[in-house]
């Protein structure tokens, strides 16, 4: 008769640490994690010493003290006695500017192109192929300098607007191009509040709110075409609802265009886009459109042939098939690579340094680093903001892909 | 029965008539433009406005082209010749100028070194592009990344052979140490060893050696007299060559189900995606130093290439990732199932698939660092765009500007459009669907 007995018990042996899979796992991780913080501690020494012996300790005091530089385009407040944390917040606002800016030319532009390129109409999609290619495979920061020469060296100087035998001339006596930037009637209001951003504050609002009234008239319209299967017509309601209020407000505040004028030897009054701001919009924009041209011709030959025949044999009118079955789904390919040519053209405003734009690179990057001696503390910052931007563009990327997910049943 | 039937029905023809070819106007070129140009009266408006916009630029384009002013030496010059104070090319700036944008201030009786280069170059690349040349061609794909720095740089020829030593020290205490530590430990050890080889022996020793038997090229004077499209190449394929390691490194970390390994390898990936190349060059120019044990100071080029490599094998890492990702789970459990273990299951079963799959992504990844490049510039490195600054405030050539742009875009196009029908091509040629 046998009897039963417990298996010896296995006792651990060093070894397993290696060779068993349940420990390996943990071995490599725990040496993965000692040299990483070896590598860590080295580095922070090495910095440690070498701050030293240069007399220098980890310090942002200094972004408090006076800058005591000027910045040409400014959205807020700001001197040459203001400090350099000020001038950071002016630079990262320039930075969002040609962000804003470029972002929406590119998206327009590369839409265009991109549809174009698909055209059945051989030379239209040929000039569209060179277009994208050339800007593809050319640098982009070539593309800038280029943008930025041709503004300075080949506009019109201002006094060639003056006299009467002037040899350049505004286009509808509204826009001056010349080599110093671009003069745009400005608008201003005579009866608003006195803050001019409180004022367009509350354009802004109301316009929000005619969109949010205007989307709740879509949705009626949709219940009733769901109760009764006819579509009620709304789009002149939605017309006004979403010109009027806007328009009365401005009306109301007293909204004016002050044009440029040529006074001396410059252009006074109006909007003074500079050089460099178009150049570096331009450039990034023409730049980025090839990209998001490629983006919009691959999501729409991606949908297959078989979806607008479907719709098509279901009796829909070819309008009616593009806006509902082929770009919603089109939309879902195209727009994760979108948001990621955005995060592209934000990063690659930072070569704004290259033509004088000040933005966040030119400023904390630039100038501040310059004057303060200070580079860890300006390029960790620098660095610091430059990496919000671009997590908060892929958190935003994140969101829409979760809502668009295929629902799968 | 088929007689009568035959004859019931006379009317069949019994012989086949030759085909008649089609109307002239659905065919041959003129079929071709009724097809693609003409169908419609709006595709018909669009032709024509299409058609006079490229008249136009050809228009602009080839009159302002064609003036021979090769022989120029200033921008005067070139105006006095054409007698034309604008709309007439000076291509007299890249007649004087181009070997500044090709080899920047590189010592001119060397300038043998980096064509040699390459050339070797192509030699090195070519059994890796075309798989039908003969394999023992990587022999010297493996030995050229060794000689490549040696070319451009010159000095003594033990540093790179010593080099090349560290790997082969590695390489053998991974195959004898494997059966007595098992792979892991060798692994971690070969890795050690190669690190003091290289950072401790390597100078002595070729001191040394170089001492005994004075083999060398001459070096040149210093690194930045590297420069225009010299700089970009050498750059570029350095940063290439190393990103492309690192990044499966880093794929495979991202991948991987070890905790402390991913999250190392995510935070790599995501902090340098999430900055622009400037400010990692930026790092490069004046904090790497800093970084540095205190007393090295080593080489701008060398600090520039180490910024670049890192940033743009994060970009790779995630390139790859994405072929790891599309890869299905059957093949991992394919690989389980025949026994093999975790790197051998990577090496014949994952990346030959996940590489082929993420060709495209990983050559455009190419060309987009091949393009930024022209970032050194910036920095105060002399690359084709730095230089066309300088040429440009040169007092001989204020003003040239379209001439000097096209001629460096044009040098960028080739190599980079080069690039990407070639990737185009490899997709063909790997495709195994139908």
């Amino acid at each position: 008769m046998t009897t039963l007995s417990d298996p010896p018990k296995e006792s651990f042996r060093l070894s397993m640490l290696l060779y068993d899979t349940r420990y390996r796992s943990m071995t490599i991780q725990v040496i993965a994690l000692i040299g990483f913080s070896a590598f860590v501690w080295w580095l922070i020494g090495n910095t440690a010493q070498n701050m030293a012996a240069l007399g220098k300790t980890l310090s942002f005091r200094f972004l408090w003290e006076p800058a005591g530089y000027d910045i040409n385009q400014r959205l807020i407040e700001y001197s040459s006695q203001s400090s350099h944390f000020r001038a950071a917040m002016v630079g990262v606002l320039n930075t969002l500017v040609i962000a804003v800016l470029g972002c929406a030319l590119a998206t327009v532009l590369g839409i265009i192109i991109g549809v174009l390129r698909l055209s059945r109409n051989w030379i239209v999609a040929r000039i569209m192929t060179v277009y994208v290619e050339m800007f593809r495979n050319v640098p982009v920061l070539l593309w800038i300098v280029l943008a930025m020469a041709i503004m300075i060296e080949t506009q019109p100087a201002p006094r060639a607007f003056k006299g009467d035998d002037a040899t350049a001339s505004m286009i509808f006596d509204a826009v001056a191009i010349t080599n110093r930037g671009v003069f745009v009637p400005a608008p201003s209001f005579t009866s608003g509040f006195a803050s001019t951003g409180l004022n367009w504050l509350i354009v802004l609002l109301v316009f929000a709110a005619s969109i949010f009234v205007v989307r709740l008239v879509r949705a009626r319209a949709t219940a009733t075409q769901e109760a009764t299967g006819i579509r009620p017509t709304t789009w002149y309601l939605q017309l006004g609802l979403l010109i009027v209020p806007t328009a009365i407000v401005l009306l109301v505040m007293g909204l004016q265009w002050t044009s440029p004028e040529l006074k001396g030897f410059n252009f006074k009054g109006g909007l003074h886009l500079r050089n460099s701001l178009i150049a570096l919009w331009l450039a990034l924009s023409l730049y980025t459109a090839a990209f998001i041209a490629e983006n919009v011709r691959s999501g729409i030959m991606a949908i297959s042939k078989g979806q607008s025949e479907a719709a098509g044999a279901l009796g829909l009118r070819p309008n009616r098939i593009m806006s509902l079955v082929v770009l919603p789904q089109a939309l879902r390919v195209i727009i994760p690579p979108l948001i990621s040519q955005y995060l592209n053209l934000t990063k690659n405003s930072s070569l704004a340094i290259a033509v004088g734009y000040m933005d966040i690179t030119g400023t904390l990057m630039g100038i501040s680093l310059n004057q303060t001696g200070r580079e860890l503390e300006t390029l960790l910052l620098g660095m610091l903001i430059y990496l919000t931007i671009s997590l908060l563009i892929s958190a935003a990327m994140n969101v829409y892909n979760a809502r668009m997910q295929l629902v799968e049943r | 029965m088929s007689d009568t039937h035959a004859q019931t029905v006379a009317y069949v023809r019994e012989t086949m008539l030759p085909e008649r070819a089609p109307p002239a106007t659905v065919v041959g070129p003129i079929g071709w433009a009724r097809e693609n140009l003409f169908s419609s009266p709006a595709n018909t408006v669009i032709t024509l406005v299409a058609l006079a916009f490229v008249y136009l630029i050809f228009s602009i384009l080839i009159p302002w082209a064609s003036h021979n002013t090769w022989s120029a030496t200033s921008l005067a010059d070139c105006r006095e010749m054409t007698g034309k104070d604008h709309g007439a090319a000076c291509w007299g700036v890249i007649n004087e100028r181009w070997r500044q944008i090709l080899f920047g201030n590189y010592p001119e009786h060397l300038r043998w070194r980096p064509i040699l280069d390459l050339v070797l170059l192509g030699v090195a690349l070519a059994p890796i592009l075309f798989t039908n040349l003969p394999r023992k061609m990587l022999y010297f794909s493996a030995a050229y990344p060794f000689i490549m720095p040696w070319l451009i740089w010159g000095g003594t020829v033990w540093v790179p052979v010593l080099a090349a030593m560290g790997f082969v020290i590695g390489f053998l205490v991974i195959k004898f140490g494997e059966e007595v530590l098992g792979s892991l430990l060798a692994m971690v050890l070969a890795v050690v060893v190669a690190l003091v080889w290289w950072l401790f022996l390597l100078s002595p020793l070729s001191d040394v050696l170089s001492s005994i038997l004075p083999i060398g090229l001459e070096p040149i004077g210093s690194s930045r007299d590297i420069g225009g499209l010299l700089l970009a190449f050498v750059i570029g394929v350095v940063a290439i060559g190393c990103s492309l390691p690192i990044g499966i490194v880093l794929a495979l970390g991202r991948q991987s189900n070890l905790l402390i390994v991913k999250t190392l390898c995510v935070g790599f990936i995501e902090f340098i995606r999430g900055v622009p190349l400037i400010t990692l060059l930026f790092v490069a120019s004046t904090l790497l130093n800093i970084f540095m044990p205190p007393g090295t100071n080593f080489d701008i080029v060398l600090r520039v290439i180490i910024m670049v490599t890192l940033f743009s094998s994060a970009y790779m890492a995630e390139v790859i990732r994405g072929g790891l990702a599309a890869l299905p789970k059957g093949q991992y459990e394919g690989g389980d199932s025949l026994g093999l273990n975790y790197w051998q299951a990577q090496r014949l079963i994952i990346m030959p698939q996940a590489l082929k799959i993420s060709i495209p992504g990983i050559v455009s990844t190419f060309i987009g660092l091949f393009k930024d490049t022209t970032l050194v510039s910036v920095i105060g490195l002399m690359d084709p765009i730095g230089w066309a600054t300088a040429i440009r405030a040169d007092t001989a050539w204020i003003g040239v500007l379209w001439e000097l742009y096209a001629f460096i875009a044009v040098l960028f196009f080739i190599v980079c459009f080069g690039m990407s029908r070639y990737s185009m091509y490899l997709e063909r040629k790997l495709k195994t669907s139908h």
